[in-house]
């Protein structure tokens, strides 16, 4: 990073002209303005979800029922249900991407990683309502068909794999986010593991290492805090990916046991409840459970971006 | 610097500096090698070129390089010294698109024969680096023991007793062992070194390779490592690489010289006893060199 | 271990027997092992994407024709096409970016030329943030701000919130590209007498222009794959709408979601042919952009 000052600064207060600072002082509002949004989404979820927590306060956590007929919002199934399918995908994909972070980072000659990566880095960029539809009609039968009846023929006993599998459901679910957060995790372990110095590696191959020793043994121990974060930064996409989910969690109301059971998250049953709900308490609550999201995903951005960014300082000691 | 090289006159007298002085605990160096014919040279590399892809860094080398002893290799710097040395445990292969002809033989071992693998081989050839590169998530006794507990060969059983004795042989004992359990980083720079070749020598390597290994160092640390140097040898059979010529002559057996020819390639001038080739080198590119003639 | 360290040189075994001793072949199995596995993640993670490609190249080219890019949906029944969608998201997109093009780099002209370290990192800090804001929470604000005041669903308030997610990117891509244009170009230019304004105007973001450019193309691109700002802000529309920001407008995303939630086969159709057309745009624009910037690396 540079240590120079900024152009505006070179200038200090001779720079009076009136031109300047009208320019100046847009750039800043501007640049003011995307911290203002930030304060305004936290300001318009907390106050139309006030009412809400008024009335319903951490029952709207606790409790699990949600019926606009009574008029009463509990939503820890959906709750549960954003834990559950966040869990499920990062369990899947942190594995996977990991080790292809060390692949690409470790492994792969030059020629094969750079295309590779930009590869993955382009799955990113699939719209979400795109990777959903796919997901309704070819993940989800094809799961159905194929892993849903082995794991429900040879797990089935454990509460967790119990049939039937519609195929649609937070399995499903899970697999779709996995698919989604792969490319997160894969490019910001890959960037922490590239980071590491060579003299790290040069240590351990010294040693008699072999590959796969130095990168598990040496480099990745380094990245650590890295690798971590670029996780974090996957579970915090996972919690707010809307489309790809609604399309393929079914819809489910009740606390989630099976893989295979139906459910909600949080940012589905707001997709597709929000508009149905008239205002009242049931769009209040549906705000309120917004905020909760909103603040899930805040604290693991920031966790997130402060490991990756001292891991490529240095390792935490 | 080469500007600031001394002229041989005031070289100390290397050849003749008694065997290494017996510690406690340590047996002294041995009297007369028993099969001195098969003894006398550890590593002998033939007609060795290197390569980076279609760049040749280092030309036609032969060389002996005697067993327990300190051979420095100098030269001025983009020579070709470290990539030559990092031939002797086949790091050199690791760099993209690197390629090597030629042999180097380890007591009559081809270290490059198809049935040798480089990685095991790096277990008996250790290496010391440029900067003190300790594990920073490893505790200093995690350093000293990471090679052994990398595993193959036979399990060490006295993991404790091999930990102590490395760290008293790099002359770190007294400093660390009351806070074995600080990560690797926690201790200076100098301390780091010593850390390093504790870890290096924890595996019982037979030659250690030195790549500059006081080049980040102040002349304290400087010092110490060249006293554990002469304490070890005897023990190992040593390649030091070294830009600093006073450093050679001061712990060297043996010294060869480097140069760069025209097509960038490091060749060798000259090798020979440290004290010849100080004060009385056989070429004109060694005598410039030396007395800081050079380029 | 053979021996314990400090061995003389003279009593450890020959070089050659010790190199047999210390083979390590099953950690040189594993190495081997856990390399196949390693790659075989990198296989698992393309597998997807190629998989989403084929379905959609396959699935989508079938239901693509005339009518889908010319036609709106027929009022009863199925046939018909996109055009409303496809129009919808053009205007919205574009009206996205006109707001948010501006106000994006200016907030990055901001960061890299005026702002104290403070203020820089704190606009930092707030635009990483954004972009991990939940995109269906955008869309609740801009409901709340920008329908529930009108009555009224509108393509306004799905432009407006289109361009919350634009600028945050924009802002992010613009301060770090300036922040590569070197110094002394700005010192040239602030030497010759020239007003800071122009320098940066004239000087400073033309010098990162492809850059900027990039970051602009991209953040377009994401725009026009977002659905869940849309849900509960223009709605989506059978109307072929042109020009009236005040009314639900269609939208690509929202149609392929409304298609593929019904249980007809012409409209699951009708998304995978609208999955096609705003695959190949944003695919095309990411191509296009990182392909040149991964090209610069490469070479």
């Amino acid at each position: 990073m540079t240590t120079l000052a900024p152009i505006g600064r070179l200038r200090g207060r001779t720079a009076t002209r009136r031109a300047d600072v009208v320019f100046r002082g847009s750039t800043r509002v501007f640049g003011g303005a995307v911290i203002a949004t930030l304060g305004v989404v936290a300001a318009v979820l907390v106050v139309s979800s006030a009412p809400a927590w008024t009335r319903f306060g951490v029952d709207l956590i606790t409790q699990t029922t949600w019926d606009p007929v009574r008029d009463v919002y509990g939503a820890l199934p959906f709750i549960v249900g954003t834990l559950y399918a966040a869990a499920i995908a990062l369990l899947i994909a942190t594995p996977i991407g990991v080790l292809t972070a060390i692949f690409l980072s470790e492994f792969a000659p030059r020629r094969v990683a750079i295309p590779l990566t930009f590869t993955i880095e382009l799955l990113a960029a699939i719209p979400s309502v795109v990777i959903g539809l796919w997901g309704i009609f070819v993940l989800s039968p094809f799961l159905r068909d194929t892993v849903d009846s082995w794991l429900i023929a040879t797990l089935g006993w454990l509460p967790f794999f119990r049939g039937p599998s519609f195929g649609v459901g937070l399995g499903a679910a899970g697999v779709i986010l996995a698919i989604m957060i792969l490319p997160t995790i894969v490019s910001i372990s890959r960037e922490v593991l590239s980071s590491v110095p060579n003299s790290q590696r040069e240590a351990m191959f010294g040693l008699g290492a072999t590959r796969w020793e130095v990168a598990v043994k040496a480099v990745l121990p380094y990245a650590r805090s890295g690798v971590v974060g670029a996780a974090i930064l996957g579970l915090g996409r996972a919690l707010g990916e809307t489309m790809a989910v609604t399309m393929v969690i079914g819809n489910g109301q009740d606390i989630p046991v099976s893989i295979f059971d139906q459910a909600q998250t949080i940012a589905s049953k707001i997709a597709v409840t929000f508009n149905e709900a008239s205002g009242g308490f049931q769009t209040q609550s549906l705000v309120a459970i917004g905020l909760i999201l909103l603040v899930m995903t805040l604290l693991l951005n920031v966790a997130a971006r402060l490991l990756v960014s001292r891991a490529q300082r240095g390792p935490i000691r | 610097m080469a500007t600031e090289i001394r002229p041989g006159a005031d070289l100390p007298a290397v050849p003749t500096r008694p065997t290494i002085a017996p510690t406690s605990g340590r047996v002294p160096a041995a009297a007369p090698d028993p099969a001195p014919a098969a003894r006398t040279t550890k590593i002998e590399a033939r007609d060795l070129n290197l390569y980076y892809g279609s760049f040749r860094a280092v030309r036609d080398v032969t060389m002996d390089i005697p067993a327990n002893k300190i051979t420095a290799i100098i030269g001025p710097s983009g020579c070709g010294k470290s990539t030559f040395l990092r031939a002797f445990n086949r790091m050199h292969e690791l760099a993209q698109g690197a390629r090597m002809e030629g042999r180097i033989l380890l007591d009559g071992v081809d270290i490059y024969d198809r049935s040798v693998d480089a990685v095991d081989l790096r277990r008996l050839v250790g290496m010391v680096f440029q900067r003190p590169n300790p594990f920073p998530t490893m505790s200093i006794y995690e350093n000293v023991s990471a090679g052994l507990r990398l595993g193959g060969g036979h399990k060490p059983t006295n993991l404790d007793a091999i930990v102590e004795d490395c760290l008293t042989r790099a002359a770190l004992w007294d400093e660390v062992k009351d806070h074995l359990g600080d990560p690797g980083t926690s201790l200076s720079g100098g301390q780091q070194q010593r850390l390093c070749i504790a870890r290096a020598l924890a595996v019982d390597p037979e030659v250690i390779l030195m790549d500059e290994p006081a080049s980040a160092l102040d002349p304290i640390a400087t010092l110490r490592i060249e006293e554990l140097m002469l304490e070890l040898r005897g023990s190992y059979t040593i390649v030091i690489v070294t830009h600093n010529m006073q450093q050679a002559s001061r712990v060297s057996d043996q010294t060869a010289f480097f140069s760069m020819g025209e097509d960038r390639a490091g060749y060798l001038v000259e090798m020979g006893q440290t004290a010849t080739i100080f004060t009385n080198p056989r070429e004109q590119l060694t005598e410039d060199y030396i007395s800081g003639r050079f380029g | 271990m053979s021996a314990t360290p400090g061995t003389l040189a003279g009593s450890r075994a020959p070089f050659a027997e010790r190199l047999a001793a210390v083979r390590g072949s099953r950690r040189r199995v594993v190495d081997r092992v856990m390399r196949t596995v390693a790659l075989a993640a990198a296989l698992v993670c393309v597998l997807p994407l190629a998989a989403i490609l084929l379905f959609v190249v396959i699935k989508g080219a079938a239901a693509l024709n005339l009518d889908l890019l010319t036609k709106p949906p027929k009022a009863l029944g199925t046939g018909g096409g996109a055009l409303n969608a496809i129009l919808g998201s053009l205007q919205m997109v574009a009206v996205a970016a006109l707001v948010a093009v501006p106000v994006g780099i200016l907030g990055g002209v901001y960061v890299s030329e005026f702002a104290s370290r403070r203020s820089a990192r704190a606009v930092r800090f707030a635009a990483d943030v954004m972009v991990g804001v939940p995109s269906i929470l955008i869309g609740i604000v801009a409901y709340t701000l920008l329908v529930v005041p009108f009555k009224q669903f509108n393509a306004a308030a799905g432009s407006v919130a289109l361009a919350l997610i634009m600028v945050p990117v924009i802002v992010r891509t613009t301060e770090e590209i300036l922040r590569l244009v070197p110094h002394e170009i700005r010192e040239a230019g602030l030497a010759l007498g020239v007003p800071t304004w122009r320098v940066v105007l004239s000087v400073v973001l033309p010098a990162g222009r492809t850059g900027v450019l990039t970051g602009v193309m991209l953040a377009v691109a994401r725009a026009a794959g977002e659905t869940a700002p849309l849900l509960f802000t223009a709605l989506g529309s059978r109307l072929v709408n042109v020009g009236q920001f005040g009314q639900p407008m269609d939208a690509l995303p929202l149609f392929i979601y409304n298609g593929a939630r019904q249980p007809i086969a012409a409209l699951n159709d009708q998304a995978w042919g609208a999955a096609l057309l705003l695959l190949l745009f944003v695919l095309g624009v990411n191509v296009a952009v990182r392909a040149r910037s991964w090209g610069r690396r490469a070479g």
